[in-house]
Formats: structure tokens, C-alpha cells, sequence
């Protein structure tokens, strides 16, 4: 039914399209928020070059993305968090993850007396223990230990979370399953987790008030509202044993070091990457798209743009704090591409 | 002979196709409520209503705390908001001169028509630092031996998301009471003070006692606003499941909950269940739609 819809308005919108003049192709998408500015963008671009397709985006979320690539609703999908077994299975056909791009999630602090300072320096084990509610004060041994120049306060720290399902939740607990065996067996990772502390904001810009408004408190979000809003940051101890600082060229350097284990089929997640760049709570996003497509023309043109996405389209990531893939992960992302038949 | 007219006819079909689309939206609502909370209910049964933790990567799903929240924030803000709605209906009805009663009424319209959102950036970036520095702390100092007032203060909490809320119903439960006390007549006022009646007393035998059964009904709208509203609450709540008596603790809504997770939601068990939520707030609006009319039915009664 919800087939047949589609075809009848995409049919109506053919019709009047060619009525017009111009022969346009419409390929719709829809899910994840946190890459939705940068898709916006490279629509806009790419009309210019290829007149004949427009895209349409609705930047639903990655669960929406995930349900509306199942229900052959939209063309592509998009998501933050690769799909499960268990979800490609209720898939009718073979779906691809085309990774697009990367971020990272950032942790914002709020102490007055460190403003202006140089960037607070945690460890995996702090992170954790904070956001386990087991490290209650700034001026904690562990903290102090690690930021032997500055003189910590002694006042309790507010823990603040997103309070809404986000990819961005997701890969700051799939960080901290990864480096705390406690985590993975009480909370768990997920778009949405039962927090053991922690005020929820909604939404980066909710966590990002919460922080700005409250002295004390620490918070993560995408590394664009950090860098933005102007809020400090901290730097995180990598596995290797190296303090980084979140940037786009460390989130590059997280994917190039997790893309000499690249799995065929690309999820695989990029947290708690080694080397001596590399910032560790990153995460890919990846486009969602069937292997064997149904309709010719709009199948053609989605593996056109996917191909211009991945390679030209990787020059817009920069300007607006995405960070673009590193250059051997594409010839092979351009590869996959290439078996999607139409 | 007239030709027969129909215009009555029609007039009352399209007026019973109207009650009928009200019924049938309803009747539909819950239907798609309960197919997809199904699943849900399968799993959790009545449980559901008295479980305390929601946990989406390991699946314990209960609704109390946000039942609680629910009731708690809308039932304090109708303690703040009715005096002050109140008063402010019986000040441009009974006191305020003609040109600054339609100024103010503007104005109190103007309240309504501000959108949530707002309410709740203008809670996060205003509100709370207020409630943190200055009213949560004055609070615990007097009252801070009872359970209410206890606990660290971070202003996103129970007490903010109230206050907001009652300013967000205050328009319109004085608006509407201001219309019912311009509407009660101008003799049964004149008789009240040709009895020797002050004007505190006038307004008590005459005004607020003929009225009380409207005023009822104009509390519920608001209190249907309050149980309702989203976005300004779920920005300012905090949006932890918890139960606590404490005011500055944070919590969380049954409206919020659905707002912050129902995106991302991929698991079956848990969609069902954000759906199973929807359910209960329906119930919970319908419960104490119920209430208050039994409430309205013995006033009336009474009078």
C-alpha cells in the first residue's frame, strides 16, 4: 500500500516534471539528525552539478531511518548506528552501509576556575567513573593526578546527558562499554541507556545549556556545539596512552586506524582507536541502501551521488566540522558502491 | 403550498457528522494505541503502571516514575497558577478601569499565544539559574526541614518545570474566568452591596460563588495544558526516572519521555512500550477528566 503511494505521487511528480520541461528524478531519505547539515549541504551542491535529480531528506533520527529502509518507504536511509543481525534480517533484500563520514563526541566542562586555562585532561577511567557517579568531586585524586599544573576545587561535579535517543548517546556509551568492564555489565550502550547519574538536556543544544549554565558540570555533545558555543573541552587519553585533542584531523586519524580492520560490510565501530592522533570517541554515519535497487533511473542517479558523496563531496566536510574519510577507506567504500545494481 | 425546507435538516446532519469525526478520532486513537502498545502489554502486563525503571538496552520498562512526575508537575502548577489566574480574573473584571482591562486582556492573550519552546529556552537559560541561586536556596532555608526542600539544587527540577507550566496556563484559566465573572449580572452584584456587603464580600456571595462550577472547568483546561505540554517541560524537567518527594530533584513526564526517545527508538519491546506510555497518559486524562466531572456534577448540585 505504502508502495503504491509512493509510486502514484513520485508518478504525479514525473508527470508534472516533464510537463515543465525538465526531467527531474526524486530520491527521497530519511534518518539521522547529526550528519543532516552536511547532507543538506551536498544536495544543494550536487544539484548543480547533475539538474536532473533532487533529494528530499527528512532528518527523522536513525531508529526512523533504520524502520523507513525496512518499509521500502524511502530510497537510502541513514543512520549512526550500523543496523544488527537481527535487523538485516526483516530486511526483503541485502542492505549496504555506505560509510559517509565520522564525528566525535566531545566532553564540555563548566569550572570557572579553569576558564581561559589550559584543556582539563581525562582518562577512560574518569569518564567512566564520573558518569557511574563514582567520582563525585572535581579536586578527586584520579582528576588531580592526571592535571598536576591546575588546582581543582573542591566541588561536586554535575554529571548532564542527552535525555533524548541520540547516535551521539550511542557512541559515547559504546566508548565507555569499551574501556569499562563495570559500564558494559550495569548500563550498557544504546541510543538511550538507564543513566546512574546525570541531568538530561535535550538535544546537544539542551546539554550544551545545561553545562554553559551550571558551574561545575561536565556534559558531552558533537563536537560542533563545542566548538561553536565556545565551551571548553577536555582532552582524552587515547589507548596508546597519548592525550588528543578532538579535531577533525584526530576524528581522520581515529577511522584510519580502525580501517586496517575494516569489515566488508563497515560496521564496525571506531571508538577507543590507537595511535598517537587518534581521539577516541568517534563514530561513523553511514548511508543505508538495498543492493539490488528497483527502479533504473533513481537507482542510477543515488549510486552517482553516493560516488560524488564519497570522494568530492568529502571537501565539504571540513567547513562544517565533519570529519572527511581518510583516502584509502574510500577507493574501497567506492568499490561497494559499485556492485549496487539498478 | 411552501416548499419544504431543508435547511434544518442539513444543518443537523452536518452538525451530528461533526460529533461523530470528535468521537471517531478518539475511538480510532486508542485503538492505534493499544495495536501498537501491544506487545507491551503482553510483556509487562498492568506491571507496567507500578514498575519504577525504564531501561532500554536491557528492556525493563515501567511507567511509574513518569506517572508521578506527570501528576506531580501538573498538580503544582495548578497550585500556582490558580490563585494567581483567579486573582488576576477578578482584578479586569472588578476593578481594573476599561482601557487598562482590554490592555491587560491583550496582553494575557499574548501569554497564550507565546510557543513552548520558548518556554523552555527561557526556562534553561533564565528560570533555572534563578531557582538555583536565589528561590531554591531561599526556600530550604525556611522549609528545608520538610522532605520537599531537600537535596542539592540545580534548578532543572520538579519545582522549575512547575513554574513554568503554571505561567504557561495561567492565560488561560484567567482568561476564561474573567469572562465568567463580566458575565455574572450586574444586579445580583448591586443587591449583594445594597445589603451592607463590602466589596471582598460582594465578590465572595456573588461573584466567585455563582461561578465556581465554570471555574472548575476553566482550572481543568489549564490542568489538561499542563498534563499535555512537551517540549517546555522536558527541556526544563531534567529527565531523570525517578520518584522522589523532594521538588529539586529532577524527573520526568509522561509526555517528555515520549518526546526524548520515541526518534530513536529501534527495538520492537521498546517503540511498544514508548506507545504503552501514550496509553497511560491517555488513561491518566481520562481519569481525572472523570473526576472532575462527578467534581462539577456535586458543585452543581450544591449550589
Amino acid at each position: 500500500m505504502k508502495k503504491m503511494l509512493i509510486k502514484i505521487i513520485t508518478t504525479c511528480l514525473f508527470i508534472s516534471t516533464t510537463i515543465f520541461g525538465q526531467r527531474v528524478v526524486l530520491i527521497n531519505g530519511a534518518g539521522a539528525t547529526f550528519p543532516y547539515p552536511l547532507y543538506s549541504k551536498w544536495f544543494y551542491e550536487y544539484a548543480k552539478i547533475d539538474k536532473t535529480v533532487n533529494f528530499n531528506y527528512q532528518s527523522i533520527g536513525s531508529g526512523g531511518g533504520i524502520r523507513q529502509i525496512l518499509a521500502q518507504t524511502v530510497d537510502f536511509g541513514a543512520t549512526d548506528a550500523f543496523m544488527t543481525d537481527n535487523q538485516l534480517k526483516q530486511a526483503p533484500g541485502k542492505i549496504l552501509h555506505i560509510p559517509m563520514t565520522a564525528g566525535a563526541v566531545v566532553l564540555i566542562y563548566n569550572i570557572p576556575e579553569l576558564k581561559g586555562k589550559k584543556a582539563l585532561k581525562l582518562t577512560p577511567e574518569i569518564i567512566s567513573k564520573i558518569y557511574l557517579g563514582k567520582i563525585k568531586k572535581w579536586n578527586d585524586k584520579l582528576i588531580q593526578l592526571e592535571n598536576p599544573d591546575v588546582s581543582l576545587p573542591d566541588k561536586n561535579i554535575v554529571v548532564a546527558r542527552r535525555s533524548d535517543g541520540s547516535g551521539t548517546t550511542f557512541i559515547f556509551t559504546e566508548y565507555l562499554c569499551e574501556v569499562s568492564q563495570e559500564w558494559e555489565n550495569k548500563v550498557g550502550k544504546g541510543t538511550s541507556v538507564n543513566w546512574p547519574v546525570g541531568l538530561g538536556g535535550k538535544g546537544n543544544e539542551g546539554v550544551a545549556g545545561i553545562v554553559k549554565n551550571t558551574p561545575y558540570s561536565i556534559g558531552y555533545v558533537e563536537i560542533s556545539y563545542a566548538m561553536q558555543n565556545n565551551l571548553d573541552y577536555a582532552m582524552v587519553k587515547n589507548k596508546d596512552g597519548y592525550y588528543v585533542k578532538p579535531t577533525i584531523e584526530s576524528i581522520t586519524a581515529a577511522i584510519e586506524d580502525k580501517a586496517k580492520n575494516m569489515p566488508d560490510d563497515y560496521r564496525i565501530s571506531i571508538v577507543n582507536a590507537g595511535g598517537k592522533n587518534s581521539y577516541p570517541i568517534t563514530g561513523l554515519t553511514w548511508v543505508l541502501v538495498y543492493q539490488k535497487q528497483q527502479d533504473k533511473v533513481r537507482g542510477e542517479k543515488l549510486v552517482q551521488f553516493l560516488k560524488w558523496a564519497v570522494t568530492d563531496g568529502q571537501n565539504y566536510c571540513k567547513d562544517l566540522l565533519y570529519a572527511p574519510l581518510p583516502k584509502n577507506l574510500r577507493d574501497k567504500i567506492l568499490k561497494t558502491i559499485e556492485t549496487i545494481e539498478y | 403550498m411552501r416548499k419544504k425546507d431543508y435547511s434544518d435538516k442539513v444543518f443537523e446532519v452536518i452538525l451530528k457528522l461533526s460529533a461523530a469525526i470528535s468521537l471517531s478520532i478518539v475511538i480510532l486513537l486508542v485503538l492505534v494505541l493499544i495495536k501498537h502498545s501491544f506487545l507491551s502489554i503482553k510483556t509487562f502486563k498492568l506491571r507496567f503502571f507500578i514498575n519504577t525503571v525504564w531501561d532500554p538496552v536491557f528492556e525493563k520498562f515501567g511507567a511509574l516514575p513518569f506517572i508521578y512526575g506527570t501528576l506531580l508537575t501538573s498538580f503544582l502548577a495548578l497550585v500556582i497558577s490558580v490563585p494567581i489566574s483567579i486573582s488576576i480574573a477578578l482584578f479586569l473584571s472588578e476593578f481594573a478601569e476599561r482601557k487598562l482591562k482590554e490592555f491587560l486582556s491583550v496582553v494575557i492573550t499574548l501569554l497564550a499565544a507565546i510557543p513552548s519552546v520558548i518556554y523552555g529556552l527561557w526556562g534553561i537559560f533564565v528560570l533555572a539559574p534563578i531557582m538555583r541561586n536565589y528561590v531554591g536556596p531561599i526556600l530550604q532555608k525556611f522549609f528545608g526541614f520538610l522532605p520537599f526542600f531537600q537535596g542539592n539544587i540545580y534548578g532543572l527540577d520538579y519545582l522549575s518545570a512547575s513554574v513554568v507550566l503554571s505561567i504557561m496556563i495561567t492565560p488561560t484559566i484567567s482568561s476564561i474566568s474573567k469572562e465568567l465573572f463580566d458575565a455574572v449580572p450586574k444586579n445580583l452584584k448591586e443587591a449583594a452591596l445594597a445589603l451592607g456587603a463590602t466589596k471582598y464580600e460582594m465578590i465572595k456571595i456573588s461573584v466567585l460563588k455563582t461561578t465556581k462550577v465554570g471555574i472548575i472547568a476553566a482550572i481543568l483546561l489549564g490542568l489538561g495544558r499542563a498534563i499535555g505540554e512537551t517540549m517546555a517541560v522536558t527541556m526544563i524537567i531534567g529527565n531523570i526516572p525517578n520518584i522522589s518527594l523532594s521538588l529539586f530533584s529532577s524527573g520526568a513526564t509522561l509526555a517528555s519521555v515520549i518526546a526524548n526517545e520515541f526518534a530513536e527508538a529501534t527495538e520492537d519491546l521498546y517503540l511498544s512500550s514508548l506507545y504503552y506510555i501514550g496509553l497511560v497518559l491517555f488513561l491518566v486524562t481520562l481519569i481525572l477528566n472523570i473526576i472532575s466531572k462527578f467534581l462539577i456534577k456535586h458543585l452543581s448540585k450544591t449550589k
